[in-house]
């Protein structure tokens, strides 16, 4: 049987919009701290 | 022999006579014609345009057998897209094109790119609710990833019938951003608000961290949203291979000789599927419209979580670099830059927006990844 169309949407707004904005920020959470593991050595110098 | 001679010569004219018992051929040759003259006069996505406008030419002129079975612009139809070997291909020239730096000198940036993929989710809601099916739905939607690539990927696998739709309103709207973000930036802040400087101090990044960036968005996001892993990972295996420096030629052919032939082909493509009686409806005028509506969208979303981290960092962020949260990647960021300077000529927005902008174009592959996961898991796809 076919999903209706309003929880198919809400479905999609909250796992899709959510799951990206939980996928990013734990991202940005693991990006952050590899930065911090692996400062800029002295020479590398670009950013 | 003259019957023969009568017969040949109105072998010439067969396309004159048919020109105009469908009324639809002139018009999308008049269509071609106008993409054509975007793309020369107006210089909007040239690259694309020309090809794409040709396309729409050679496919719609009568009797023309280039989307036949056999037809030149069929195989490479076949071969590209129904494949998705185009878009992904394309991705590849775009990792390898893209330093991620700015971002990854302030990560927090990611998630303006997330705010900036809000328009998918709105503008698929509003598709349903205009009556289009589940999949047609999420393909218009798709186009507020404002990443041409991602909206071809996903409309060409769960709703080809809206290809050619889909994808000129996505490319059409990139090309547009300059135009469409300045008023909504102006109607959704205030004056302070965009004179507000930010100050921009280097953070230097480390090579160890530039390459960590693709492994960790490939694997984390791969086990998220594995549907999606074609997308993540051939952006992330150009920025890779950029990042690595030891495969110069590799990442140049990516980004030069690589795009330069998929984009081409994926142009005609794409001009290839615009056939009269499959593009001109109402419903192509709709989807240009929720297009344009979800883009509009991910910039108000964009820029109201750059008002959130404005009251979270007590009035240090301006609110604007919000609007580059998008995959348009540099234009929203030189957007950002120029209207900041209009209020305050010390204002230097473009790193800020920079960072913002890679987190944009991030931020479209993983939010089209987990879509098409989230579809997957609830037994749609």
């Amino acid at each position: 049987m076919e999903m209706d169309k309003l929880t198919f949407g809400i479905t999609m707004l909250v796992c899709g919009m959510g799951g990206t904005l939980l996928t990013l920020w734990i991202i940005s959470l693991i990006m952050e701290a590899l930065g911090r593991i692996f400062p800029c050595q002295p020479g590398e110098g670009e950013s | 022999m003259l019957e023969a001679i009568i017969n040949g010569a109105a072998g010439l004219t067969v396309g004159f006579q048919q020109l105009f018992t469908d009324w639809s051929n002139p018009l999308m040759i008049l269509i071609g014609g106008v993409l054509l003259w975007l793309a020369i006069k107006k210089d909007c996505e040239p690259l694309l345009l020309i090809p794409i406008g040709f396309g729409c030419i050679l496919v719609n002129i009568p009797l023309s057998e280039v989307m036949m079975e056999e037809g030149f612009l069929r195989t490479i139809y076949d071969a590209g897209i129904n494949t998705e070997l185009f878009p992904l291909l394309i991705f590849i020239g775009i990792g390898a094109m893209t330093d991620f730096g700015p971002l990854l000198a302030r990560p927090s940036m990611l998630l303006l790119g997330a705010a900036g993929q809000f328009g998918i989710f709105i503008t698929l809601l509003l598709a349903l609710a205009l009556g289009f099916p589940h999949l047609e739905a999420v393909a218009i939607g798709v186009i507020g990833a404002c990443d041409g690539p991602t909206a071809i990927y996903v409309a060409s696998q769960y709703a080809p019938q809206l290809l050619a739709a889909v994808s000129v309103a996505a490319y059409s709207y990139m090309a547009l951003v300059p135009i469409i973000q300045p008023p909504i930036m102006r109607l959704m802040t205030t004056k302070k608000e965009r004179e507000t400087t930010m100050q921009y101090t280097a953070r230097p990044v480390s090579k160890t961290t530039k390459l960590l960036f693709p492994l960790v968005i490939t694997i984390l996001g791969g086990l998220i949203a594995p549907k999606g892993l074609p997308l993540l990972g051939t952006i992330m295996l150009g920025n890779f291979m950029r990042e690595t420096g030891v495969v110069a030629r590799l990442t140049k052919a990516s980004e030069n000789e690589i795009a330069n032939v998929v984009t081409l082909l994926l142009g005609l493509s794409i001009g290839a599927s615009m056939s009269g009686p499959a593009f001109l409806k109402a419903q192509t005028l709709l989807i240009m419209g929720l297009g344009l509506l979800a883009i509009c969208l991910d910039t108000v979303f964009g820029l109201l979580f750059g008002k959130l981290m404005r009251l979270a960092t007590g009035g240090k962020v301006n609110p604007l670099i919000g609007a580059a949260g998008i995959s348009a990647f540099p234009m929203a960021a030189r957007v950002v830059q120029r209207e900041g300077q209009k209020y305050n000529k010390r204002n230097f927005l473009l790193m800020h927006a920079m960072g913002a902008n890679a987190g944009g174009q991030v931020g479209s592959v993983i939010a089209a990844a987990v879509m098409l996961s989230v579809l997957a898991g609830m037994g749609i796809i």
